[in-house]
């Protein structure tokens, strides 16, 4: 990944820049420092590997925003094969925020869904920031419906800004496309995971994250609402999101405390997801385990657990009367 | 402070406004004189009252609390609250959260965002909830979306109908997803409600917006509007500012809602309990096979 989405990156790449230097001299000089530029080297990027793991919870909103960042497609040709997009809510169009389709994953042919967004600006305005519109809440209601018809478990992987803000999505009815999807995926009778790959913003992303098992990268974040949105909202300063993130205690590891996520799978230090190996056996490996694990149980032990699941989420206080 | 205080212990007059702030509208006030927001007619707060809470002018609805709208709504004295013992903790230590809190609690002497309970409309028997807008802008957090979800399974266990009058901004962002996942947990159990055959009907006051008209708000039989609610997803404000674009006239009110298709029907306030009545009547007491 690129190496300036942070201040604190501009020290280590001081630290890098002399080291080339040292490297250069050593040359000029003829003198063999070998072992001790290798130790450098090595000492540098497990400082910078630290760093990363101790992203602050604004950090983490802004890697997971980052363009670089694998999208659901990548993801689709990570993990599955034999894919075959299917398009449209049959009612008014094709939403590019939200793809979904048929594909093969490990020997079982399941649903997938997921928010789509661009890898540049021209591509991002085309697939609306990841920002769906009723009629992609739609087409994702109409493959879900689809799919618990053919039995096939569905995999949902969530990356979006939030809900479209627009006037034509509130004219068809963005709220009831919302509130329809959640109905529905309660009571879908079909096993149903889903893993928080990027940005979980608000009711789009809860949208599609109803589900038996939730998996979230752990610098995915998932949120009531932006930071940005909080802070110019309570303390009327967008420039104090940084301590709204904080707050909001969106990240994976405050979300499992809370019990609103299952699983975290952890994203290596400052390198492309894409190439990184490991993460994406990690990744495999996790969703395995857990859709094993759903497909395992009866149908109507399943619901009743997805809406237990649900049903125990929240902190009040219950005075005896 | 009263905060476990039963909501209506003492019988009260049709609409008691004693000691209920209208923050609001004194906002603006000028020797007791308001300016009615649709007309910009200078009003007093008694003229709306012996009104009925609509501007004597252009009869637009003024925002009413939780209780008047209980009392305009069900047989007088029939009304039996519901988990008045619970109130909002402070889950996620959110900063200033607590005093928030404190502040609304005092301000509409009820311990959260929602009243719920059991009544009789019309003679028949139903469970009520009513969303009080001036309790942090009617936003959703643990324990409203706990109340609405004790409220249906109530209505399961008895059968009963659910009839549910929202108001709201929103997910309250204090309580971060703990909020965002009321949405779902109320959508889950208004989907149990309907399995059951149990009829559900929502009236959308002034205004709902947010998670409140993305779940339970919209997942209705029968989805009412009150004239001239804003009701929506998305504020108009938001809209304007990240799209940039002129909103069109009557934007999200609920007349452009009927329009759009949103919406089964309007209706005036005064005249909501007859409509109830009726619709209760139609849907034979809307008990399950009674």
């Amino acid at each position: 990944m690129a190496n300036n989405k942070f201040e604190f990156e501009a020290a280590y790449r001081l630290l890098e820049n002399k080291l080339e230097e040292l490297k250069q001299l050593s040359e000029t000089l003829n003198c063999d420092f070998t072992n001790e530029i290798a130790n450098v080297e090595k000492r540098i990027s497990q400082l910078k590997a630290e760093r990363y793991r101790h992203l602050t919870p604004w950090e983490q909103v802004i890697l997971s925003r980052d363009l670089e960042r694998p999208m659901t497609r990548d993801y689709i040709r990570l993990l599955f094969t034999d894919f075959i997009e299917l398009h449209g809510d049959r009612l008014y169009g094709d939403d590019p925020a939200i793809v979904g389709g048929i594909a093969v994953f490990e020997d079982r042919v399941i649903t997938v869904i997921g928010h789509q967004k661009g890898k540049d600006t021209p591509e991002n305005i085309r697939h609306n920031f990841g920002m769906p519109r009723p009629e992609g809440y739609r087409k994702a209601y109409r493959l879900l419906k689809e799919a618990e018809k053919f039995k096939r478990p569905v995999i949902t992987f969530i990356n979006t800004p939030g809900a479209d803000p627009g006037i034509g999505a509130e004219e068809r009815g963005q709220a009831w496309a919302i509130s329809q999807l959640l109905l529905c995926l309660s009571g879908l009778r079909v096993p149903v995971v889903s893993v928080i790959t990027g940005e979980g913003g608000s009711g789009g992303a809860l949208a599609l994250t109803i589900a038996d098992r939730i998996i979230m990268l752990s610098n995915a974040v998932f949120s009531v609402a932006s930071p940005e949105t909080c802070a110019s909202i309570l303390l009327r300063d967008v420039k104090r999101a940084d301590e709204m993130a904080e707050a909001l205690k969106l990240n994976a590891p405050a979300l499992k405390r809370l019990g609103i996520i299952d699983a975290i799978v952890d994203e290596p230090a400052n390198v492309n997801l894409l190439e990184a190996t490991d993460f994406v056996a990690g990744l495999r490996s996790c969703i395995t385990k857990h859709l094993d694990e759903v497909c395992s149980y009866p149908l109507d032990d399943l619901i009743r657990q997805r809406y237990q699941r649900l049903r125990i989420i929240g902190q009040f206080h219950e005075r005896q009367l | 402070m009263p905060v476990f205080k039963p909501t209506f212990k003492t019988k009260k007059a049709y609409i008691d406004l004693s000691g209920i702030n209208k923050s609001p509208l004194s906002l603006d006030s000028r020797e007791g004189n308001f300016p009615c927001p649709a007309c910009s007619a200078w009003i007093s707060e008694a003229e709306i009252i012996k009104n009925n809470d609509f501007c004597p002018r252009c009869s637009h609805h003024f925002v009413v609390t939780a209780r008047e709208r209980i009392y305009s709504l069900c047989d007088e004295d029939t009304f039996e609250e519901w988990d008045l013992n619970l109130a909002s903790c402070n889950p996620l230590d959110f900063p200033d959260y607590d005093a928030k809190l404190d502040k609304a609690r005092e301000e509409t002497r009820l311990p959260e965002a929602v009243i719920t309970g059991k009544a009789f409309i019309g003679g028949m028997e139903c469970v009520v909830g009513v969303m009080e807008p001036r309790f942090m802008m009617g936003s959703m957090g643990s324990v409203v979306g706990e109340k609405i979800c004790r409220a249906i399974e109530g209505a399961l266990e008895r059968s009963l109908p659910l009839i549910l009058s929202c108001c709201s901004g929103g997910a309250r962002m204090q309580e971060g997803m703990l909020s965002l996942m009321q949405m779902a947990k109320t959508s889950a159990a208004i989907g149990r409600l309907h399995q059951a055959g149990l009829l559900y009907i929502a009236i959308l006051t002034h205004p709902t917006t947010g998670g409140v008209t993305a779940s339970f708000a919209s997942l209705a039989d029968i989805i009412i509007g009150e004239p001239g609610a804003l009701i929506g997803f998305t504020g108009p404000r938001v809209i304007e500012q990240t799209t940039g674009q002129k909103l069109p006239a009557g934007f999200q009110r609920s007349e452009y809602l009927l329009q759009h298709g949103m919406l089964d029907i309007i209706y005036p306030r005064l005249e909501m309990r007859s409509l109830l009545i009726r619709l209760l009547t139609a849907h034979q007491g809307g008990r399950n096979g009674q």
